[in-house]
């Protein structure tokens, strides 16, 4: 063993139990770090998972990125025409079909056209809002879960009845309607239509589970009033990541806007990374104070050997020699310390991982959602490391430095 | 034993030159003043003095534990003024033993690895030599029986021993040492008096030593009186 090592060895055994007490603060803090990384980082990518599973990965809508460009003012640079009423567009997104095939050409992934309206559903006396999404079963499976996130019924199911409606999990509850049940839907301006459920779907994402209704794109678009419409196209790709690039670029090829689902949920997306500055900030707080143990014990040790110090230096040893041996006891401390908290945090997962929770969050899962990942770990693990060697240089460099003779002096 | 490092062949071993340290307080003390001193190898010097006459002062120039305010300290013919710390350091732990009136001891260490530990930080030899070589010294000094024993399990004359023993790890070619026996009952104080005698008359090593005793100033080859931090009697026996 090195004399360094030796040394350092026999200070931190000669005050084990303070040193205990340091490596247990070292430890409460890595552990608790490793636990709020999990759940942190565990509940976000249970989130983005859920929203990329659920929801299309782009949405093309009718709207245009720009309001009208009225006739004159393509005409002449230094028109400017006010007063205008715009000329109103028909709904829709122009010739859909067209478009479809156009973007297939060149997108990596599966398209699929839906039809939206809104619309005040009733049953049994009770009125809500809600959106009818409606779509080509045989399209949709391409572009959300959909089909598999069936209850009862299935896509297909909608061809069987005249009417046929998939209620969210949600709405179906709020309303007590079951499959079989006869609603009404009524769109603004237009006539009550008569409605069968066929169907219950549960995607897991609240605000979809909550208000929406899904149906064949014929009865949305008589809904809609407007044979043919399609105000909506839905992509999935095959490298959801890319979804921000690929919206961008069929915004500019069909001039309608093209939104991504991370843009789509940009608030939601920046909460969550503000949450990760502020774990991030709290980790540390807790590390540095665990950090302070070890500033503790080690500069405890420093003045209690300062006479050992003293005759090391006067038989030769370096300042650096010296110093090593109190930065090395904080080490100790730090990775028994670290060693400890691991093991603490991965206990702390598995038991947060088996609790079971009703969470009114915007996904309705039932465990937190716990990730397991050695990066926490070996983060962690530097940080502690690194924070308790700066705890034990400060002592270690203050007591390197001191003067032998004074303490011979002071011994003698 | 021999001299670490080489020796000049006919120059003294320390040569100190119009030494004077003052501590720069507000009211400045001098310490040690003018002291002009040099040591040839093989001497056993006592140095003598009232307390507070700055022994123990001059004796840390010396080891080079502390710096002198002006003049200048040449150690086996080489001046040392414009080494860093751990080139002193260095020349300390190669060149030099010292023995101070307490014995500090690493008190976590046996003897032996009390005894080892300046070899460990020198590293010239290997692990087993080491063991070997501090247990041989540990015997020369009458504590064979001792080597395994921890300072609290000492007695003072032993414990005195054991740091004589490591002032001697590495072979130097000075030993200073301040009250050797001042903290020691006349028959361990003797033993240790004889130790250093024997090291001195046996493997010509250079001794240095502060003392209060008459018995030891009067076994040594020379006597330097020291009065208000300046050497003022230096006298050889004949
Ligand atoms: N840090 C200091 N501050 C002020 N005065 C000091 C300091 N260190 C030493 N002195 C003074 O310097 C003088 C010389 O001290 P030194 O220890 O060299 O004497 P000494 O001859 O070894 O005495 P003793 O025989 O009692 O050990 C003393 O008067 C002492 O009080
Ligand atoms: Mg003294």
């Amino acid at each position: 063993m090195s004399l360094v090592l030796e040394i350092a060895t026999t200070h931190v055994r000669a005050r084990a139990r303070q040193s205990l007490v340091a490596v247990l603060g070292v430890a409460t803090g890595v552990g608790f770090a490793i636990m709020m990384s999990a759940l942190m980082q565990g509940s976000q990518v249970d989130f983005v998972q859920a929203l990329v599973n659920a929801l299309p990965h782009i949405t093309l809508s009718d709207d245009r990125p720009a309001p009208t460009v009225q006739p004159a003012e393509r005409l002449y640079a230094s028109a400017e025409i006010h007063g205008l009423i715009p000329h109103r567009r028909r709904k829709g997104i122009k010739n859909p079909l067209a478009t479809m095939a156009a973007l297939e050409g060149w997108m990596p992934g599966a398209i699929a056209p839906a039809v939206n309206t809104q619309v005040i559903m009733s049953y049994s006396g009770r009125d809500v809002s809600a959106t009818v999404v409606g779509v080509d079963p045989a399209r949709e499976p391409q572009v959300s879960n959909l089909a598999v996130k069936m209850r009862q019924g299935t896509i297909r199911s909608l061809y069987r009845a005249t009417n046929g409606v998939l209620l969210g999990s949600r709405l179906a509850r709020k309303i007590g309607a079951r499959v079989g049940s006869n609603v009404s839907l009524t769109p603004p301006n237009n006539v009550r239509m008569n409605a069968e459920v066929v169907g219950i779907f549960h995607l897991g994402v609240r605000t979809a589970d909550e208000g929406t209704i899904y149906t064949l794109a014929k009865t949305a678009q008589i809904l809609a009033d407007q044979i043919g419409l399609v105000n909506e196209m839905r992509f999935k790709l095959a490298d959801p990541m890319i979804a921000r690039d690929v919206a961008g670029r069929i915004t500019a090829e069909t001039g309608y806007l093209a939104v991504s689902w991370d843009e789509a949920h940009e608030e939601l997306l920046s909460a969550f990374r503000l949450r990760e500055n502020i774990t991030v900030l709290m980790i540390g707080a807790i590390l540095l104070v665990a950090s302070f143990g070890t500033y503790n014990i080690v500069s405890t040790i420093t003045h209690e050997k300062a006479r050992d110090i003293a005759i090391m230096k006067s038989l030769g040893l370096r300042e650096r020699t010296v110093r090593r041996i109190f930065v090395l006891e904080a080490l100790m401390i730090g990775a028994a310390g670290a060693a400890l908290g691991s093991l603490l945090g991965f206990a702390l997962c598995l038991f947060l991982g088996s609790l079971e929770f009703e969470f009114s969050a915007f996904t309705d899962m039932t465990r937190m959602p716990i990730l397991y990942s050695p990066a926490h770990y070996v983060t962690a693990t530097a940080v502690a490391l690194v924070s308790s060697g700066v705890a034990g240089f400060l002592p270690a460099r203050k007591a390197a430095r001191q003067h032998p003779v004074a303490i011979i002096r002071g011994a003698t | 034993m021999s001299a670490a490092a080489p020796v000049a062949p006919t120059g003294p071993l320390i040569e100190a030159v119009r030494l004077t340290r003052v501590l720069p307080e507000t009211v400045p003390v001098t310490l040690v003043e003018d002291a002009d001193l040099a040591v040839a190898a093989g001497e056993f010097v006592a140095v003598t003095g009232p307390s507070g006459s700055g022994k123990s002062s001059l004796l840390y120039l010396l080891g080079l534990l502390d710096q002198p305010s002006r003049g200048e300290i040449r150690l086996l013919g080489a001046p040392t003024a414009g080494l860093d710390g751990d080139a002193r350091a260095r020349l300390r732990l190669a060149t030099l033993g010292f023995v101070f009136q307490f014995h500090f001891l690493l008190p976590e260490f046996t003897a032996r690895d009390n005894v080892m530990l300046p070899m460990r930080a020198l590293g010239r030899v290997g692990a087993a030599e080491m063991r070997e070589r501090a247990e041989a010294i540990l015997a020369s000094l009458g504590l064979a029986d001792h080597a395994g024993k921890r300072p609290d399990q000492m007695s003072g004359g032993q414990r005195q021993r054991v740091a004589v023993a490591r002032a001697l790890a590495n072979a130097p070619a000075v030993i200073l040492a301040d009250e050797p026996t001042g903290s020691l009952d006349t028959r361990s104080g003797e033993q240790v008096f004889r130790l250093l005698r024997d090291l001195v008359d046996r493997d010509g090593t250079t001794v240095v030593a502060v003392t209060h005793s008459p018995e030891f100033a009067a076994g040594a080859d020379r006597r330097i009186h020291m009065v208000d931090g300046r050497i003022v009697d230096d006298e050889r026996r004949p």
